[in-house]
């Protein structure tokens, strides 16, 4: 016992409250920005990248060197980033704003790159579309859109998802088979199917969207969390708790519950990148968000019809945004499975 | 042994039966059960340690479990301290849960990874007393002093730790709510030789110390004859013998027991060369289809016919030395002083 190394940073997850108070913390600035006041809270916003980065940061404490092994790493981190602080200040950042009508003129419809307004005032450097709008601007509200949908979407499913699966792995038996045939059922379907019946049914909207979206996700977090849950329930520290006299609340709180969630959270990540092209998808085809939010794949819809007469510029620059924000989130979580991930790691 | 005898039990398990059930095919209908153990009796004396051995898959670490209630029993009857607890219900069980408690075998796996060494100890403490901040931090420092643990290491998380040193946070945990008896599920299994010595070592220190009684689960004879005053021989799902250490080591009745301890390897070569080692043949049968009669009959040396037909009984051979096997029949046996225990293997096996 004397050779003991200095207190090192501890890894791994703690039962203590910080990812709780994080979480919360997030949960009410997301919470303000869409119910409350709406994105013209600064401080809300503000919140929110704090909360982000704090998150991100209590994740790879101590880990960080991990994380960060090579260019790839540090691009897409940094892209990420960006494009965060990017959609969560659009209203800041982005020289027009394409909600206000009195900004716009339609005089300056389908515009190319770099093209100036006529007074000379402002230089539109990805273009206009056909009602005169700011291509960059666009892109920089579409991506708030997109991104406030689909991390809205993914934290509400794997919530259901959280507790059908512990709920399922707990009960077992009968409660247990109906539930994960539900869950069956539910991902026996095509998810873009399945969102599109659902939006037919009910109407375009930000929170029809979000609504649809949980429905089709819900079931991939139970499934996940059902397995972890089984795994986690068969080890020994839970028969311990057991064996302590324990109630069943405290066991699944507290020892149950902070075994599962680490695993759910890099899937989730990754999601999150799915969801956002689910969205898109839907709202390339014309049933997702209303046309007065555009998203990355409305834009993408509304420049499409120009494609094919050289007006490339609407279509391709949403495109590139949505590309960018698909491909970061997707490395930054690869790369969060490769250092959370304890199997790979021993 | 003379001594012991006169000593209450502090234990006392009676037709204690654990059979699981198998499902099968898509309606999930029960098609059978596994009977992992089948009808054991048996006390535990104060202060004593019993040990408890089998080869893998006998039911020996289900049996531990089972007297925990940290399974539903099938049937029989559990009296721990004089309380009722094979059929009570969870108020009850919440009650007498300081006073029993478990040393697993997997050190790694018995600790919660999320939570602090702190936060593990003292966690028993929270639920069952209403200590003060501070007093629940110095029995925590108290707890750490006693398995040998540096106060320093209180805020750090189990992987943090060497193997030896987690099953010490494990025996913390465990004696934290100052019980009365412990179940050690083959609690140096799964640590290094040079390792073991020292948490049974460690065992035996606090079970001088704060008079506790051990049931010790263990495949390793050698070191359950270091520990045990009495050791009993469980063979698919059965107890087969049952004896104080020295009668078990120095003469054992049943023909399991003999072969169990042939295989006991010798470190001197000479010896070694000239102990007989009885091999068995065959596997053990599956306990969800034991065979009918003696559960050893067929893979016994000295097998006979009736044994193929009659489950022994589980009775005294010699005093306090029970064993369940037909070369030993009733009359050689029946002295005067039937204990309750063999009374109660009788009345379990006219029972079945």
């Amino acid at each position: 016992m004397t050779g003991m190394p200095a207190p090192e940073p501890s890894r791994g997850w703690s039962a203590d409250s910080l990812p709780w108070l994080l979480a919360g913390l997030m949960g009410v600035s997301t919470l303000a920005l869409v119910a409350g006041p709406g994105w013209s809270s600064l401080p809300a916003r503000v919140l929110l990248l704090l909360g982000f980065i704090a998150l991100a940061a209590h994740l790879l404490r101590g880990k960080g060197r991990q994380f960060f092994n090579g260019p790839v790493a540090y691009l897409a981190a940094g892209s990420l980033l960006l494009l965060v602080v990017l959609a969560l200040f659009a209203s800041e950042i982005a020289p027009q704003n394409p909600y206000d009508l009195r900004q716009l003129d339609i005089m300056d419809g389908r515009l190319p790159p770099g093209s100036t307004t006529f007074d000379g005032a402002m230089t539109y450097r990805l273009g206009t579309d056909e009602q005169g709008r700011d291509i960059l601007s666009g892109i920089l509200y579409g991506l708030r859109v997109s991104l406030s949908v689909a991390i809205v979407a993914t934290l509400v499913a794997m919530a259901i998802g959280i507790v059908v699966g512990i709920y399922a792995a707990w009960a077992g038996g009968r409660t247990e088979a109906i539930l994960m045939r539900l869950v069956d059922l539910q991902l026996s379907f095509p998810s873009i199917l399945v969102a599109l019946m659902l939006m037919a049914a009910f109407g375009r909207g930000l929170d029809k969207v979000v609504i649809a979206l949980i429905i089709v996700q819900w079931a991939y977090y139970a499934r996940t969390v059902r397995g972890t849950a089984l795994s986690e329930a068969r080890k020994e520290y839970i028969d311990a708790a057991r064996g302590l006299g324990l109630p069943v609340r405290r066991i699944i709180f507290r020892h149950l519950l902070p075994n599962c969630i680490p695993p759910l959270l890099v899937i989730s990540t990754v999601q999150i990148a799915n969801t956002i092209v689910l969205e898109s998808s839907l709202s390339f085809l014309g049933v997702g968000v209303p046309i007065t939010r555009p998203s990355l794949g409305l834009l993408i819809a509304n420049g499409y019809d120009y494609m094919l007469s050289g007006q490339y510029w609407m279509s391709m620059y949403p495109g590139v945004a949505l590309l960018a924000i698909v491909a970061s989130i997707n490395l930054v979580g690869d790369r969060l499975r490769d250092t959370l991930n304890p199997r790979l790691r021993r | 042994m003379p001594d012991g005898a006169m000593q209450k039990p502090l234990v006392s398990v009676r037709g204690l039966k654990m059979h699981f059930p198998i499902y099968a095919g898509v309606l999930r209908r029960r098609v059978g059960e596994v009977k992992a153990v089948d009808g054991v009796s048996f006390d535990i004396r104060e202060g004593e340690t019993l040990g408890l051995v089998g080869e893998s898959g006998c039911g020996k670490s289900t049996c531990g479990r089972a007297i925990l209630r940290l399974y539903d029993l099938t049937e029989g009857s559990v009296k721990i301290d004089g309380t009722e607890i094979g059929q009570a219900g969870p108020e009850t069980l919440r009650k007498m849960r300081p006073t029993m408690q478990m040393v697993f075998q997997d050190p790694q796996a018995s600790l919660n990874p999320r939570m602090t060494l702190a936060a593990i100890i003292g966690e028993p403490l929270d639920e069952h007393t209403s200590l003060t901040r501070t007093e629940k931090r110095e029995r925590v420092y108290e707890l750490m002093d006693a398995v040998g643990l540096n106060r320093d290491f209180a805020n750090r998380y189990p992987h943090e730790f060497s193997g030896g040193q987690r099953q010490r946070i494990g025996i913390a945990r465990a004696l934290a709510l100052n019980p009365k008896f412990i179940v050690c599920d083959e609690p140096i299994a799964a640590l290094d030789v040079s390792i073991q010595a020292q948490v049974v070592n460690l065992l035996e220190d606090l079970q001088d110390k704060l008079g506790l009684t051990y049931l010790f689960i263990s495949h390793d004879l050698s070191m359950v004859r270091h520990i045990a005053d009495r050791v009993a021989v469980m063979y698919l799902g059965k107890m087969v013998e049952l004896a104080p250490r020295d009668g078990l080591y120095g003469e054992p009745r049943h023909p399991y027991t003999r072969a169990l301890l042939s295989a006991v390897p010798e470190p001197d070569p000479r010896i070694e060369a000239e102990i007989k080692h009885i091999i068995l043949k065959g596997d053990v049968p599956s306990p969800a289809n034991p065979p009918k009669g003696c559960n050893f009959c067929t893979r016994c040396p000295e097998v006979m016919d009736i044994c193929r037909r009659v489950d022994p009984e589980f009775r005294e051979v010699a005093p306090g030395h029970y064993t369940a096997c037909h070369l030993y029949p009733e009359t050689s046996t029946k002295t005067a002083g039937q204990t309750a225990a063999s009374e109660a293997a009788q009345s379990i096996q006219q029972g079945d």
